[in-house]
């Protein structure tokens, strides 16, 4: 097939399972690729990486020179993840003050008994249960509540919180519904609810330090340094719109990896020390995001073909991570692998917030779930997926235990 | 005839860095012969780089920087004994202790010491520094724990300056002087060596530029008690640190034939030795801060440069190329690359800052501390040097390596007015400074550096 | 054990600080500083920091002994 069509059989759900070998028909069509729509689509490791280092590359979709498909994406003010430097890296850096380095270095590495308990609670419920589903009992619950202790969400909000958590990551969710009027609205209206309460939580936090991320965004003693109310609200939601979903499907298509290649669930069952790495291997192998899009703010010359300024263009970060160019055997899963430069958490000036939580996170949960994991079967293979192609992950997996 | 190659008898002369990673890299490289490695110094590889930074500051210790291996080279380690001479044509090097060891091929990798104050008996005061070895390093940080009440740093390079903000960090009085206009100037250019010494001011540092010290002084117990300085002036101090650059331990190959000197032993791209004639060898390789070598991006001047990066990827050439037959072999062709951490600032460097005419600032600003500069040569970039921005660092590389245009093509988000106005780079003559050179361009004789190429046409 | 960090790779991503802080620091907002020595309590981590390293500039190991064998 021609290969200006690949964005769109990409895209199409029928290959949702195993986009794998159409990122492969990516590569061998070359560096760049010209799609009908006018797009250009990269799958290639070294070109990727190079524009995702290239300053001339914007994140902003105001960038483009043809208005956006979406309805209404740039209504609303842009996340730091969608804005370019320097606005870009004064929001960035003070979203960083109260989650990681250099200001709270230890914010992250301070939550990790939080999130072994919260996996083993998580466990818990379906100790006895002889049949689960990896990502409704176990994967989607645990990044959303690992948020609200980080935050300091109260227990009691706890319900609360994950009720708007559940309608907004579905009002980001892609689906194939004709009309999403109702789905957006009410995804918008969690929002904002989220948001005032998160505003509000943090008032009561003034003067009051608690010790949790929300009172360090509070009591930030350098006013240069602080967040407006409305920025506090849009990191927040941020934090768990780009960390949930994403979490999920890493956690997920863990489980799906090992229990299709067993002999890596035994390894690791007698080899705990290499989960880091798996979880590296992971994040190459099988990426909780597919693609990011960028837009060239000049014309550019990308290995020979020049994108015109304002197209644009899809980074398909999982087949760079697949490219033989840059991989030896790309694609066979190996937690021993050495030389591991993966692109799972993106790379440059917007590599993913998060990366460090949905590191421990991951690695607490596939290391409490492999021991359960021996006799288990994949009770749907493959399993059904979101509709989503940029996050991809399973809907559903179901497992006997 | 690969085979002979992996076997025989190998021996290194130098036990840091580049020493260490050529013996890992032999063995990776299948080699299965004898390995020996020469130490002038009684330890195993350590790091260098903290010395000036985490040990200053006090937070770990001198002794604890020892380097891991990647794999266990399997080498013979000859520590704590200096080669004293070289004999190419017995193959032999001739060691301090009056042993002598026989090789197939060598590896030179002897690098460099500090250059000391040249007055022999002011430098010997107690209280007086320079700081290169772990030893330097640990004494210097104990006297700075005992809090002295002032430190002068002579020389305002790399080291001088990382010296002066560990110091401030300390909280401890400090006075660098400078025989240049500004620090970093002899690295950086003119633009960015401003906004160097604006960085030691506002933290606190007491900067003379424009000045020598003339004078060391001691009490009668011989202890430093401060310096002379050119303008007339008086520093009361009770340490100094002689920042003065770096000396390159060539003198043990006076004899032997080699085109050693001052700036190093020439080599080819391939890291063979050449003799004194210019002519290549084929069994005495060289690797590391000792080392000369062409680069083609770079007028295929020879470049001596005292880089941590360079060590690594040279070693590693070296060691291929000792096993490897001629057409396998592969040349050095990295692109030189260093950092710096001061007063809070992460300074990163790629290509040859040096080899430049005009600079620019292509992302952000001076008034920001984060910034870009770009470096060109004859309309083509051949630098890049950022300020806590190394995310960006890649994309000059590319531009160098590609030999882009300069000024750098627009369209950064991050782009400043400036950008439309290149400078002049203002690189001086390094012989106007306090200290040595940390990138040098070498010419094509030794003794003469040749910066300056005026077109003809 | 003992790491080393290529700084001439390291492009401040800081992941090894979130993820084992008491042997990485940053000095000011993307310089990085660690301690050379590991001990035994902190290797754990530190292996976690080695694999997270988005440049993989983080080389662990045990450095040559002290009788140079």
């Amino acid at each position: 097939m021609a290969a200006d069509t690949l964005l769109e059989r990409i895209t199409d759900y029928a290959n949702r399972a195993n986009p794998y070998p159409l990122y492969a028909e990516l590569r061998d069509a070359g560096s760049v690729v010209q799609q009908a729509d006018g797009s250009y689509m990269v799958g290639t490791y070294h070109e990727i990486t190079a524009l995702l280092h290239d300053p001339r590359m914007s994140a902003d979709p105001r960038s483009r020179t043809t208005p956006s498909p979406g309805p209404s994406e740039e209504t609303a003010r842009l996340p730091f993840l969608r804005l370019d430097d320097p606005e870009h890296h004064r929001l960035r850096t003070l979203a960083m003050r109260p989650f990681g380095p250099p200001h709270s270095p230890g914010r992250v590495d301070a939550m990790r008994g939080e999130i072994t308990r919260i996996t083993a609670e998580l466990m818990e419920s379906f100790q006895t249960a002889p049949q689960i589903d990896i990502v409704d009992d176990f994967a989607y619950p645990l990044p959303v509540t690992v948020i609200c202790r980080l935050l300091g969400v109260p227990r009691e909000d706890e319900p609360l919180f994950r009720q708007w958590s559940d309608t907004i990551v579905a009002s980001a969710d892609v689906t194939t519904e004709e009309d999403t009027t109702e789905r957006d609205r009410a995804g918008r209206q969690a929002r904002e609810e989220m948001g005032a309460y998160l505003v509000g939580l943090a008032d009561q936090h003034r003067g009051r330090p608690t010790g949790d991320m929300l009172s360090a965004f509070a009591n930030e003693p350098d006013p240069a340094m602080r967040l407006t109310p409305e920025e506090l609200a849009e990191t927040a939601v941020l934090l768990l719109i780009a960390g949930h979903e994403t979490t999920v499907n890493l956690i997920t298509n863990g489980v799906l990896t090992l229990l299709r290649q067993r002999e890596h669930l035994d390894l690791l069952r007698r080899e705990p020390d290499l989960l880091p790495r798996a979880v590296e291997e992971l994040l190459r192998y099988e990426p909780p995001v597919h693609m990011r899009e960028r837009i060239p703010r000049t014309d550019l010359d990308v290995a020979g073909t020049t994108i015109p300024k304002g197209a644009p263009v899809v980074l398909v970060l999982a087949s760079g991570n697949r490219d033989p160019k840059r991989f030896h055997e790309p694609d066979r899963f190996d937690p021993t692998r050495p030389d591991n430069e993966h692109l799972g958490f993106g790379s440059g000036i917007h590599l993913c917030y998060g990366a460090p939580l949905a590191r421990l996170e991951a690695q607490a949960a596939l290391g409490a779930l492999i021991p359960h994991l021996s006799t288990a079967r994949l009770l749907q293979d493959p399993p059904p997926y979101r509709q989503n192609a940029m996050l991809r992950g399973p809907r559903h997996l179901p497992v006997q235990l | 005839m690969a085979g002979d190659l992996r076997d025989g008898r190998i021996v290194i002369v130098g036990a840091s860095l580049a020493g260490l990673r050529a013996a890992e890299a032999l063995r990776e490289e299948g080699f299965t012969g004898s390995l020996t490695v020469v130490g002038d110094e009684p330890y195993p590889p350590y790091d260098r780089p903290p010395l000036s930074k985490q040990v200053l500051l006090g937070r770990v210790a001198a002794d604890s920087t020892g380097l891991p291996m990647r794999r266990d080279p399997e080498a013979d380690w000859r520590l704590g004994v200096r080669a004293s001479g070289l004999d190419p044509l017995g193959k032999r090097v001739v060691l301090a202790d009056g042993k002598s060891l026989p090789y197939d091929r060598l590896l030179i990798a002897t690098g460099t010491r500090a250059r000391t104050w040249p007055n022999p008996e002011e430098a010997a005061l107690d209280g007086v520094f320079t700081l290169r070895t772990r030893d330097d390093a640990g004494e210097l940080a104990e006297r700075l724990a005992a809090g002295p009440r002032r430190v002068l740093v002579i020389g305002g390079g790399f080291t001088g300056s990382e010296i002066a903000s560990a110091c401030r960090e300390r909280g401890l009085e400090v006075t660098v002087t400078e025989r240049g206009p500004a620090p970093l100037v002899g690295a950086l250019g003119g633009t960015l060596s401003k906004l160097a010494a604006a960085m030691h001011r506002n933290n606190g540092v007491d900067l003379r530029c424009g000045v020598t010290v003339t004078a060391l002084r001691g009490d009668a117990s011989g202890r430093f008690m401060g310096a002379d300085l050119s303008d007339g002036s008086r520093v009361e101090a009770d340490v100094c640190v002689a920042a003065l650059g770096a000396v390159r331990n060539v003198e043990w190959l006076a004899d032997s034939g080699l085109a050693a000197g001052p700036r190093g032993i020439a080599c080819d791209a391939g890291c063979r030795a050449f003799n004194m004639y210019g002519i290549v060898t084929d069994d005495v390789f060289v690797a590391g801060d000792v080392s000369r070598f062409p680069h083609p991006l770079f007028g295929y001047q020879m470049l001596s440069l005292e880089h941590w990066g360079n060590a690594v990827a040279q070693a590693e050439v070296a060691a291929h190329n000792m096993v490897s037959p001629g057409p396998l072999r592969r040349p050095h062709l990295a692109i030189p690359t260093f950092w710096s951490t001061q007063f809070g600032l992460n300074i990163k460097s790629v290509g040859v800052p040096t080899f430049s005419d005009h600079v620019v600032i292509a992302q952000g600003s001076l008034e920001a501390r984060r910034l870009a500069m770009v470096y060109g040569y004859q309309g083509r970039v051949t630098a890049a040097v950022t300020v806590d921005m190394a995310k960006s660092l890649d994309y000059y590389r590319h531009l160098i390596e590609t030999a882009a245009p300069f000024p750098p093509a627009p369209g950064a988000a991050d782009r400043p007015i400036a950008a439309d106005i290149p400078v002049p780079s203002d690189v001086p003559d390094p012989k106007g400074l306090s200290h040595g050179p940390t990138v040098a361009l070498t010419g094509y004789l030794p003794d003469r550096r040749l910066t300056v190429v005026h077109p003809t046409g | 054990m003992r790491i080393v960090v290529d700084l001439t790779r390291c492009q401040g991503y800081a992941q090894c600080v979130f993820l084992a802080p008491k042997m990485f620091q940053l000095h000011g907002e993307e310089g990085l500083l660690y301690a050379p020595a590991v001990p035994d309590d902190q290797a754990e981590r530190v292996r976690q920091a080695a694999a997270a390293c988005p440049v993989q500039a983080i080389l662990l190991g045990e450095e040559v002994s002290a009788d140079g064998r």
